[in-house]
């Protein structure tokens, strides 16, 4: 396979990663979160200054996890106060000054961002099936957590928060744990994507990207594992398709969006189990 | 012998409007109790600072002798406690028999880790099903909640509170909106689970059928207890007279 191929494939395991760990805030326990792309970019600014500082490859991504993980705790408190459209809001207070402060920062490089970034030694083909390993390996985790216990008290407090709690099911910690994780998922995709790219820059991990994250989500169908996977390799494929039309890229994200919320709000999720059902009544 | 309940100068304003003025009161365990009043007393209010969903702004209140004051909900859920709500809350992504299997696994999901280790449902859904037999809901269990109507849906909101295994359990209207024979079945309901040990506070506007069960009443007005003791005695106080049927009624009657 080509190189190109490689970083196709690599691109799309990233955001499998990102789109299935905002599914795990978002979908799971239905906090919206509009900031995903604050905490991809310190898991990638995070894992490339350890690595750039010669740390090695598996305690660099530990640390973009721990990092971006530490952040989502920090923004899990206000979800404890905040609700719905004005946590929606904070979130991409935090997208928007997490990209300001960073390019404000010549530790780490500010608007040039960090480029000396060292290879993971595994080459691009390497790289590829080590971010492919991680998405299958998130995949895995986020279906057996949807099924455990915790899945089926994060489903209580995204349905009705202040019931949960009345049947003992403490909706602050559960909200705390839904950020941690999904965010620490968050900080594992910018840790691949640092090494991958061997240079980042601030405008990587801006709004827009939080945006087609949840875009991925929404067309995937929120709270379903494999529709969300769906979402995020449509969405990771189309551009690739569409060069043609770079320009209008996110016009044609949005426009997705729209006819997904107008015709299908389960999304392709959705879509799926009534074509399922349709073929079973037949 | 420890109360059950123990309420002591609980009170609580909005704004200008003195929800709940300093109640006190106490129920024994065993007791099944009813708590009425006319529109507006604190009923709803006096439960909801019980629950943990709102905070007093003065007094304490004890479950089972242990001071819960400044718990959340859910460790007061811990201490024994189960709430129904007047308006039913079922969660609505779930079937009838997720809602009661959620509630009997409370002691997993009390703490995250432990939730996330566990995967098997099998002896919270035994627990689930036998739940929803006993409140009359056995053949619901695999539909969904936006199903049933609101004579199940109350009787749902009694069995997810049962599923936690309560000491206490605090019924708010559990009748409203239900026709007679809707009714008449869910307090023979309620007083089997008060039979079976479990001590209840009832709130309700259903005089008849809360007399039907109850032994004794407690009776609030703008925010004050104005009668508490047999159904028959605190009906034929004055105060509470008038507080249903207003000023000079008892006049009249004199």
């Amino acid at each position: 396979m080509s190189a190109y191929v490689y970083s196709v494939l690599a691109i799309m395991g990233i955001n499998i990663i990102l789109a299935v760990s905002l599914n795990i805030i978002s979908g799971f326990c239905g906090q919206f979160s509009l900031g995903h792309a604050a905490f991809y970019g310190s898991g990638a600014y995070a894992t490339a200054y350890f690595a750039a500082a010669g740390t090695p490859v598996p305690l660099a991504l530990v640390s973009g996890i721990i990092v971006a993980g530490l952040l989502g705790l920090v923004v899990g408190f206000a979800s404890l106060r905040l609700r719905d459209d004005f946590l929606a809001v904070t979130t991409i207070g935090v997208s928007f000054l997490f990209v300001g402060f960073v390019r404000k920062q010549a530790w780490l490089g500010a608007e040039m961002g960090i480029s000396k970034i060292p290879p993971s030694g595994l080459g691009s083909k390497g790289n590829a099936l080590l971010i492919l390993a991680c998405a299958l390996a998130t995949i895995a985790f986020s279906l057996y957590m949807n099924r455990s216990w915790i899945g089926f008290g994060f489903r209580a407090v995204g349905d009705d928060e202040n019931t949960a709690r009345t049947i003992g099911v403490p909706a602050s910690q559960y909200k705390l744990v839904a950020f941690t994780l999904g965010t620490g998922f968050a900080g594992l995709a910018g840790g691949l994507y640092a090494y991958f790219t061997q240079f980042i820059v601030p405008d990587s991990f801006g709004f827009i990207v939080s945006v087609t994250l949840m875009a991925m989500v929404v067309i995937g169908g929120t709270g379903s594992t494999l529709g969300v996977v769906a979402g995020a390799v449509i969405l990771t494929l189309l551009p690739e398709a569409f060069r043609f039309v770079d320009n209008y890229r996110l016009l044609i994200f949005g426009g997705l969006l729209v006819l997904v919320v107008r015709f299908a709000p389960r999304g392709l999720a959705g879509l799926g189990r009534t074509a399922v059902q349709m073929v079973r009544k037949r | 012998m420890t109360a059950a309940l123990e309420i002591d100068g609980v009170a609580i304003r909005f704004g200008g409007v003195q929800a709940v003025a300093g109640v006190s009161c106490s129920v024994a365990r065993g007791e099944l109790v009813g708590l009425i009043g006319p529109n507006g007393a604190g009923k709803t209010t006096l439960l909801r600072i019980i629950a943990g969903v709102l905070k007093a702004e003065a007094g304490r209140i004890s479950i089972s002798g242990k001071d819960v004051t400044g718990l959340p909900t859910e460790l007061r859920v811990r201490n024994g406690l189960a709430i129904t709500h007047q308006i039913v809350r079922p969660f609505r992504s779930m079937t009838v028999l997720e809602n009661v299997t959620l509630a009997a696994g409370h002691r997993i999901t009390a703490h995250p880790l432990r939730a996330l280790l566990r995967y098997s449902r099998t002896a919270e859904r035994t627990r689930a099903r036998d739940v929803l037999a006993g409140v009359g809901l056995a053949g619901t269990e695999d539909k969904a909640v936006t199903a049933l109507p609101l004579g199940q849906l109350k009787r749902l909101e009694v069995a997810r509170a049962l599923a936690v295994d309560p000491t206490l359990l605090l019924l708010d209207e559990p009748l409203a909106g239900l026709n007679r024979k809707e009714a008449a079945a869910q307090i023979d309901v309620i007083g089997a689970i008060n039979r079976g040990g479990v001590t209840t506070v009832l709130i309700e506007h259903n005089l008849a059928e809360v007399v039907r069960v109850c032994r004794r009443l407690i009776v609030l007005d703008q925010g004050r207890v104005i009668g508490d003791g047999a159904p028959r005695d605190v009906i034929a106080e004055p105060a509470v007279r008038e507080a249903y049927v207003g000023k000079g009624s008892t006049d009249a009657a004199a």
